[in-house]
């Protein structure tokens, strides 16, 4: 079969792609055998601990590590003088390891290697940081203005023309859209401004993370580590550490939830810096603490959207300004914001403004979808105003305007084949929409865009002495991919699932592997992997037609066999996989399918989310009652997981809506640095989430593939605002709608009522 | 650090009153075992008392129930009659954390830790239940509201013990409630707790009544100016409007990450007046 064999996935019928079978990992998981970040262990393991700032903002006049040093089983002691003269992004190293100021609180200032957990614990009370406290800024608004206490002196605003003469605590501007919303507003009969903001929340994945460095007297590495691409983090640890790339092996273990906070390093430099000044292995495990005070949650931010509609439903003009503080450094989400800020919708007049600002918080990481849900919620906030002022069905509304193929997209791109329309088609048809609500029950609709990325990939396919086949990809299976890997594998190879067995390599095992991000994974991997069955194929085709002495091009390959291509090529009983592979040695030794590739094409993804809220008016408290999610997946090649992806996102975005925040004090420390106070939903908190797949296929995927991680957790914020707004009969423009915030806005609604009568 | 587990109640008093610096009782250790792994105390000296004789057992005698300083919230849980007698309590002791820190935690332990926000303890004031201490000097019995003074302060003396919890006998047409307002639907931290416990007479008309508030001041609270908004009244809504305004007037608390003064305020109101109909809803039979 030719490489670049392009299938009808819409008319095509699958053999495997689309089942549900177990996953591969599914019983190491619930046995407690499978090897998380913190499992990894090496005789004469030290234990490695961090110590933090306590302050938002602080100059470090002096770290005294003497006393700490001369404690006995302390065998290491790193801080900044160990990370002067490390390359690369300078931003990183100075977030890994704290320079002349330490910039939020938690920021690390000095690490310990010692003996045992006690010992460490003991040491870093011991070091004795002089701070000169410094004035700080935690909200992204007051850190904008002017006479704000400035973090980096030589912070110059990025793309302003021309550009500013005097440092400031915003680091760049940037702009999107065409055509001129001024025009679109005066074509208007209805014109909506509102500003809108949301708190910093945190991925909330279960597993802290953890890494274990082991270097060796001869300057060899390896790093067993918890993240999202173990390629990244060779580059970005040897680049620090002033290592060749070859030299340092990293292995990814599993993975306990990331959701983009894994896709950046934090204490793998510290590690491998302890391990080589002790000349031991060290581990190191963040507390839950620690995850929350410095690793990256994602951007707070604060918008002003104004959008034009006519009677008849047409949005005229759109406009958008989001200002999000990213933390200590440059880096907020906010052109991925301000691009899909009104990529749902096909716009003459579209024009999104984005800020990307520093306070003294943790540097930002991304979040599933970065960027885009906060901006969603107040442009989809907007569009359900104004169908409401206009009295159209909101789902109608969104219809009239939504983006299509051919649409000139308001980020640049014109859009190829694309699911909006058949998700919203979907929801409006779904029994939810007509469910009767109960008393103080609102509903909700909104919709989402996200990218999907492509990137980097590298997959071997290795055919065993037996037939089965071993799969060595390099992207860290963060939602089952190990799973659709298999399957996709087994389909183009004709055999069952369970003779495909899918590892995730370490870096000297594969080449160059971007993260596991962007929803990238089943998308490029995917493709990755069906072309190395391919390149295998091909192959097996030559080894087969080697056996039967004829020539290669007279062999195809058909359900798992190869088959002579017609009655010229000769009469000869197909050969199966297993056939072939078992007499591979003497037919030109071992057989392996190869593909590398920098993914292209891939498809952005849409989704519709209704849901129905229920507001205790005395209370305010807020439950969500009923919740669907409509997505196109382009193809879904494990339905379970792809539903897991949407449900998972919708659950992610219902805690960010309701309940999830970053509390800062006025000494600008984190408040509630733990699963108590920062609450994430638990399970009986929500509903079922009921889902539905849409397949509207990707051209730029063999099999139509979408990414389907990062869409779903776009229009959660919008959908339950819009919900909580309609059951409470009062807009609530700020995330999250926490009881006392709900309970305040109906309260002066109630008092505004009064006032009017 | 030392870790004993004596036998008896008398060895732990004398090994608590006898160890100079910090020395803590261990009842579930829930509280305190959290604490010392956060840094936040680092006792020289660690009192088991589980081992001790009767301080695992519920007794239940002519004045009511002795409950041992040890007994899980499991084990209340499981016990019929207490469940019939005083489901509020009950309820405030099963809310305690999931099932794990059900099979350890103890209501001595709730009350001992004194946080303002713990959940058995405004039930427990609003019951009348009264703490049985083991001394130095000997035994001496109080109101259960008596013994935390501030978050993380107690009245309880060098060498002091809970040894019991008792709660009184019931009178017929009685009933008690505990409800705390949490953003979460389970897994949280009372942003306002409130105990109800009440009696009826055979009209309807309530002839007792003790309203206790958590969460919204330094320590749980009795309100006694809310509990007469009841007696006398047939828990109406007149009633129950002046006794949610009877309640708010009663906190005095402060701006956390939790909740603003101002929603507390408010919540302590909405939720006595909601527990109020709970404990009425008991009394009249339901
Ligand atoms: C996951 C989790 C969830 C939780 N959820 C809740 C909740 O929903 N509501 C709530 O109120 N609390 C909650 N807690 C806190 C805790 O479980 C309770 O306060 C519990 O009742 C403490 O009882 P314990 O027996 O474990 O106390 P311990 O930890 O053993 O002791 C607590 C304190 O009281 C002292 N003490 C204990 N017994 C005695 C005694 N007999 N005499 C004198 N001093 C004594 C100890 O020295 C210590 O200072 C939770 C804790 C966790 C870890």
């Amino acid at each position: 079969m030719p490489l670049d064999t392009q299938i009808d996935p819409a008319t095509h019928k699958f053999k495997l792609v689309g089942s549900r079978p177990l996953r591969p990992d599914g019983v190491d998981k619930v046995t407690g055998r499978a090897r998380f970040g913190a499992d990894a262990t090496a005789p004469g393991m030290l234990v490695g601990r961090i110590l933090r700032s306590p302050h938002a903002h602080a100059r470090i006049r002096k770290i005294d590590t003497s006393r700490a040093e001369k404690l006995p089983g302390v065998k290491a002691i790193v801080t900044q003088a160990d990370f002067k003269d490390a390359k690369g992004d300078q931003d990183v190293v100075c977030n890994v390891m704290a320079r002349d100021k330490a910039l939020y609180d938690g920021h690390a200032v000095a690490a310990v290697a010692a003996t045992d957990a006690l010992v460490a614990r003991k040491a870093l009370k011991l070091i004795k940081v002089d701070y000169e406290v410094l004035p700080h800024v935690t909200d992204v608004d007051e850190s904008m203005k002017p006479g704000a206490p400035l973090l980096h002196a030589g912070m110059i605003t990025e793309g302003v023309e021309p550009p500013p003469k005097k440092a400031s605590n915003v680091a760049g501007r940037c702009e999107f859209g065409h055509g001129d919303p001024e025009t679109g507003f005066k074509q208007a009969d209805v014109v909506i401004e509102r500003t809108f903001k949301t708190e910093a929340t945190h991925q909330g994945y279960i597993e802290p993370h953890a890494c274990l460095a082991s270097v060796t007297a001869d300057g060899h590495a390896d790093l067993w580590v918890c993240t999202q691409g173990h390629y990244m983090v060779r580059n970005v640890c040897a680049e620090i550490l002033g290592m060749d790339v070859s030299r340092l092996r990293v292995t990814a273990s599993e993975i306990g939830g990331g959701f983009g906070g894994k896709t950046t390093v934090f204490i793998e430099p510290v590690a491998l810096a302890l391990a080589r000044k002790s000349g031991k292995p060290v581990k190191i495990v963040m507390s839950r603490e620690e995850v929350f005070r410095a690793s990256g949650p994602t951007s707070s931010a604060s918008m002003t959207v104004k959008i034009g509609v006519t009677r008849a439903g047409k949005i005229t003009g759109a406009f958008a300004d989001i200002r999000m503080q990213g933390g200590a450094f440059a880096g907020a989400p906010t052109s991925l914001g301000a691009m899909s800020a009104f990529a749902c919708y096909d716009l003459e007049h579209v024009k999104a403004i984005g800020w990307d600002v520093v306070t003294n918080r943790p540097k930002q990481a991304a979040y599933r979808a970065p960027g885009a849900p906060m901006v969603a919620f107040a442009v989809e906030s907007v569009l359900d105003e104004l169908a409401q002022k206009i009295g159209m069905d909101p789902i109608e509304l969104r219809l009239k305007n939504a983006a299509k193929e051919g649409t000139q997209s308001s980020y640049g791109p014109k859009f190829n084949r694309i699911g909006l329309t058949a998700c919203l088609e979907a929801a409006r048809k779904h029994p939810h929409y007509t469910a009767k609500l109960g008393p103080n029950q609102g509903r909700g609709i909104a919709a989402g865009f996200w990218f999907n990325f492509g990137g980097q990939t590298c997959v071997s396919l290795n055919i065993g002495v037996d037939g089965t086949v071993a799969l060595a990809v390099g992207t860290p299976d963060i939602g089952g991919s190990r799973a659709s890997m298999c399957l996709i594998a087994a389909e183009e190879l004709g055999i069952p699932y369970d003779k495909v067995r899918a590892i995730v390599a370490d870096t000297s095992s594969l080449g160059h592997n971007d993260i596991s991000e962007g929803s990238r994974v089943t998308f490029s991997t995917g493709l990755a992997t069906i072309q190395a069955a391919r390149d295998a194929i091909g192959k097996l085709c030559a080894r087969a037609a080697k056996m039967w002495g004829i020539s290669p091009e007279a062999v195809v390959w058909e359900n798992g066999y190869a088959k002579p291509a017609g009655s010229n090529a000769g009469n000869f009983e197909p050969l199966s996989l297993a056939a072939i592979a078992k007499k591979a040695a003497k037919t030109g030794g071992p057989i392996a399918g190869h593909y590398e590739v920098n993914a292209d094409g891939a498809g952005v993804s849409f989704a519709v989310h209704l849901t129905d809220a229920e507001v205790d008016p005395e209370t305010g408290r807020v439950q969500i009652k009923r919740y669907t999610v409509v997505q196109d997946a382009g193809k879904a090649v494990h339905p379970s997981y792809v539903e897991g992806q949407f449900q998972g996102g919708a659950v992610q975005g219902i805690g960010w809506a309701i309940n999830e925040e970053y509390v800062y004090g006025k000494d600008g420390r984190l408040q509630n640095p733990g699963f108590l106070d920062y609450r994430i939903p638990v399970a009986s908190d929500l509903p079922m989430i009921d889902t539905v797949i849409v397949e509207v296929p990707n051209p730029g995927h063999p099999y139509g593939v979408r990414g389907v991680g990062e869409t779903s957790i776009v229009p959660p914020l919008a959908a339950v605002a819009n919900a909580v707004s309609n059951a409470a009969g009062v807009r609530l423009t700020a995330l999250p709608m926490s009881p006392p915030r709900v309970l305040k806005a109906i309260d002066e609604a109630a008092a505004v009522k009064k006032r009017k009568r | 650090m030392r870790y004993e587990a004596p036998t008896t109640i008398n060895a732990a008093v004398k090994l608590l009153a006898g160890k100079a610096g910090v020395a803590r009782v261990l009842a579930g250790g829930t509280d305190l075992l959290v604490q010392m792994r956060t840094d936040r105390i680092a006792p020289d000296l660690v009192v088991d008392v589980k081992r001790i004789a009767g301080m695992r057992a519920i007794a239940t005698g002519a004045k009511g129930f002795k409950i041992g300083a040890a007994v899980s919230g499991a084990e209340l849980g499981e016990h019929k009659a207490l469940r019939k007698a005083w489901p509020g309590v009950v309820e405030a002791a099963n809310l305690i954390g999931p099932k794990q820190i059900q099979s350890r935690a103890t209501i001595a332990g709730n009350v001992c830790n004194a946080s303002p926000a713990a959940d058995s303890v405004p039930a427990l004031v609003a019951a009348g239940a009264s703490a049985v201490i083991a001394g130095t000097k000997g035994k001496r019995t109080v109101p259960v509201e008596t013994i935390a003074v501030g978050p993380g302060r107690t009245s309880l003396k060098k060498g002091e013990i809970v040894e019991a919890i008792l709660l009184p006998k019931r009178p017929p047409r009685s009933g008690d409630a505990y409800l705390r307002f949490i953003p979460r639907s389970e897994m949280d931290i009372a942003v306002v707790g409130v105990g109800v416990s009440l009696t009826l007479d055979t009209k309807g008309v309530c002839t007792a009544a003790r309203v206790a508030l958590g969460a919204v001041a330094e320590r749980v609270l009795l309100v006694p100016e809310a509990a007469k908004a009841l007696i006398g009244s047939k828990i109406d809504d007149d009633a129950l409007a002046r006794l949610a305004a009877a309640a708010s007037a009663a906190c005095r608390p402060i701006d956390d990450k939790r909740g603003t003064k101002e929603f507390r305020i408010k919540i302590a109101g909405v939720l006595a007046k909601r527990a109020a109909q709970a404990a009425a809803a008991r009394a009249r039979g339901k």
